[in-house]
């Protein structure tokens, strides 16, 4: 089955060219040039990942992107003309997974998207408990106390990678490895939003956290197990 | 317990130290204390000389009274005994006492009187002298010699034998009919003007006093009223730059401190005004840096992505094709590049760069780009080497910009080191932390010592561009440094290599006067820095 990717960007060259690079390798591209209509298409055509472009006419991508989390938790790359840290930071937290500074090489775009559409299927599947939380590897699925937990995939990665191996401190870079699938050092933000985000799913209070711990000026672990 | 010599000297100093930092730092307390020392001294010499022509003039004219009294008693004495008709010695004596006690009455309590016998007088009869023991010692051999001689009246200061205060001493010769020559002296005590001299002195002392405090106390209110203001406005400026913008000096009156203050106003306005519309442009600069950055950027994306998918499938094209999608892709990562570098110093003039600052090892960082850059070097037969000293150089920094700055010297080290070796050392001070790259190759003359921070400046235009620097990393690289308030500095002789180091405050106390490693040094100098650093690349070679 191949992969339906939308690419949300007013620019047409750089649509069309990103559409020639993703079909060259076998992915669906969808296209969406204008913010207001993007949701709408994103209902639609139900992607498997979602390249967005931050600067768009209508609706921008920050509000683009809070509204489809609250609903899907589809894998969202930012295409961000800026680097400046400001932006990457708000687009993280509104809920972007990933994101990729323009000008970009095909290839890394290829290797990002992959990255997203990699499923934590590696090692053994089964039910993994951490802390209060039943995790079902497998279905994909959080509960306690038998309420599920909405966890976009990506968190459900980060939380699966720390509960497999409870009490091991992961580096950053690790992480940055193991769940986005960059292959070199690459910005430790992306880690922070998202174990940020992922506290204020999973734990009781996201300020004393019990499960995903801070390793401090080394990383994060994970706590409190009890098989 | 137990002293350092240093420690002593510290102790002793520290007081001496503190009271002329007070006396630098204080215009009150120069003014006062000068004004003090000049009264002290004028009052004193006034005092000195107004005392000096009292006691003058007082003792004039006693003396004059003195010796006009004294030779009419001597007169009316030696009429008396001409007169007289006495002619036995016992007569005579009898006379001699009576006179003696009219003498004395005459005279009072402040004159004592003594009668001798002149040395020369021959006669047989010796009279019974007049007078206390205690007096006589006061009467000089001088003296008598020259009342013995032809003066009829002589007269010289002397220490009362009795309390020791000043007295006059009058001599005169006096004449016993047959009974030959005798001398007269007078003792007047000068108590009375002594006391009169000390009562002035009291006074005198008393008015001094009040007007040195006076004047002090003047100089004080004068000195104060001037300085307030001063501090006021030190107060207000000092705000001003702390970034208080608004900050107004009060204005009062409308003497020459009001126009000061509003003057001053004036400045912090005319200054606010400029910070403002620096403010604006920098906000400017900044958003048209974005927009460039966002408009170069999104055609950049389409030719970056169609360049590389050209350049992938290269194999298919014809020879020259595919060697201009080479080009294409390889001058495009140099586009990119330039573009990059020249956003960066765009966004560093606005003075809109974000520095995030944490600790951070200097030997950390650099030994991270060495080890990246490591594999490049030894590509163009170019060998680093590390040596970091021991123990841990941590500063406040802006980690990737400082990594950026390091990257930047080494790639150029690289370029100009003609298959030498680059030495790069790593130390730090209490207050410093350093980096020195070091290179034996081309070198730099003075001139271009003065140049190389320039931007886009090729020390020789015609070199090729190996490393494919963009023409603004040195520039970036000082900039960087100024940000961190650090600095930059190279030194180089044509053939002999080039030497930058970069210094960086650790905390926010600035640099440090002790500079952790000296700005020339040789290849013999590195080994003494600390221990070499095993680079990862060496090992799997």
């Amino acid at each position: 089955m191949t992969a339906k990717i939308l690419v949300v960007d007013d620019d047409p060259a750089v649509a069309e060219m990103t559409g020639i690079v993703l079909r060259a390798e076998g992915f669906e591209p969808v296209f969406c040039d204008h913010g207001d209509r993007a949701v709408e298409i994103f209902r639609a055509e139900q992607p498997d990942v979602i390249l967005l472009d931050l600067m768009l006419p209508g609706k921008s991508g920050i509000d683009i992107c809070r509204e489809i989390r609250a609903e899907s938790g589809v894998p969202i790359i930012m295409l961000t003309a800026k680097s400046d840290t400001v932006d990457v930071v708000i687009g993280l937290e509104s809920g972007a997974d990933d994101y990729i500074p323009k000008p970009f090489k095909p290839r890394e775009l290829i290797a990002r998207v992959r990255a997203r559409l990699r499923r934590n299927d590696n090692g053994a599947p089964g039910v993994v408990r951490i802390g209060d939380l039943e995790i079902d590897v497998t279905g994909h699925r959080v509960t306690r106390a038998g309420d599920v937990v909405q966890l976009t995939p990506l968190e459900f990665d980060v939380l699966v990678t720390l509960a497999r191996a409870p009490g091991q401190v992961f580096t950053r870079e690790v992480l940055l490895e193991d769940v986005w699938g960059y292959r070199h050092a690459a910005d430790t933000r992306l880690v922070n939003v998202h174990i940020q985000r992922l506290r204020a799913k999973i734990e009781r209070d996201p300020e004393n956290p019990e499960i995903v711990l801070t390793v401090r000026g080394v990383g994060y672990k994970a706590g409190g197990h009890t098989s | 317990m137990k002293f350092s010599a240093r420690a002593i000297r510290m102790m002793l100093l520290a007081p001496v130290q503190t009271m002329w930092r007070r006396w630098t730092r204080s215009m009150l307390l120069r003014v006062i204390t000068s004004t003090l020392v000049v009264g002290l001294a004028a009052v004193a010499v006034l005092g000195a000389y107004v005392t000096t022509q009292i006691r003058d003039g007082l003792v004039e004219k006693r003396v004059e009274r003195i010796l006009v009294e004294s030779a009419r008693d001597v007169d009316s004495t030696q009429q008396t005994f001409e007169a007289s008709t006495a002619e036995t010695p016992g007569d005579l004596q009898q006379l001699v006492n009576d006179q003696g006690e009219a003498l004395s009455k005459l005279g009072g309590e402040s004159r004592g009187l003594v009668l001798l016998r002149a040395p020369s007088n021959e006669s047989d009869v010796f009279l019974t002298p007049l007078g206390e023991q205690a007096l006589l010692s006061i009467i000089t051999p001088e003296m008598r010699d020259a009342v013995t001689g032809d003066a009829s009246q002589f007269w010289q200061f002397a220490a009362e034998p009795s309390g020791g205060g000043p007295a006059v001493v009058v001599g005169a010769p006096l004449t016993l009919k047959s009974f030959g020559k005798y001398e007269l002296y007078f003792v007047y005590s000068l108590a009375d003007e002594e006391d009169t001299l000390d009562l002035i002195q009291r006074v005198l002392a008393l008015g001094a006093t009040v007007l040195v405090v006076l004047v002090v106390f003047m100089t004080w209110t004068v000195t104060l009223q001037a300085v307030r203001p001063i501090r006021a406005a030190a107060r207000v400026a000092a705000r001003l730059a702390d970034g208080h913008l608004s900050e107004r000096m009060r204005v009062k009156g409308n003497d020459e401190m009001a126009t000061l203050a509003t003057t001053f106003n004036d400045m912090a306005t005319s200054l606010q005004r400029q910070f403002t519309r620096m403010e604006d442009l920098s906000r400017l600069q900044r958003r048209f840096v974005s927009d460039v950055s966002h408009e170069l950027r999104t055609p950049l994306t389409t030719v970056r992505m169609a360049s590389d998918v050209l350049h992938e499938a290269r194999a298919d094209f014809a020879p020259s094709v595919a060697r201009s999608a080479e080009l294409l892709s390889t001058q495009l990562d140099r586009f990119e590049a330039l573009l990059a570098d020249l956003l960066e110093i765009s966004r560093i003039d606005a003075g809109a760069a974000q520095l995030d600052f944490k600790d951070h090892d200097l030997g950390d960082v650099v030994r991270d780009q060495v080890e990246t850059l490591a594999p490049a070097a030894s590509d163009q037969g170019v060998k680093l080497r590390l040596w970091i000293q021991d123990g841990p150089h941590i500063a406040s920094m802006d980690s990737p910009r400082v990594g950026r700055i390091v990257r930047n010297l080494l790639s150029n080290a690289i370029e100009h080191a003609q298959d030498g070796p680059v030495d790069i050392a790593v130390s730090s001070t209490a207050r410093t932390v350093a980096v020195v790259v070091r290179d034996y190759g081309v070198g730099l003359s003075a001139s271009q010592v003065q140049r190389v921070f320039d931007r886009f400046w090729r020390g020789d235009p015609a070199r090729a561009r190996t490393m494919g620097g963009t023409g603004l990393g040195l520039s970036i690289a000082r900039e960087d440094a100024l940000l961190h308030d650090g600095v930059l500095e190279v030194t180089g002789r044509p053939g002999e290599g080039a030497l930058f180091r970069l210094m960086l405050p650790c905390g926010s106390r600035g640099l440090g006067l002790r500079e952790p490693l000296p700005l020339d040094m040789n290849e013999t100098d590195f080994p003494e820095v600390g221990l070499r650093v095993a680079l990862a690349a060496e090992a799997e070679l």
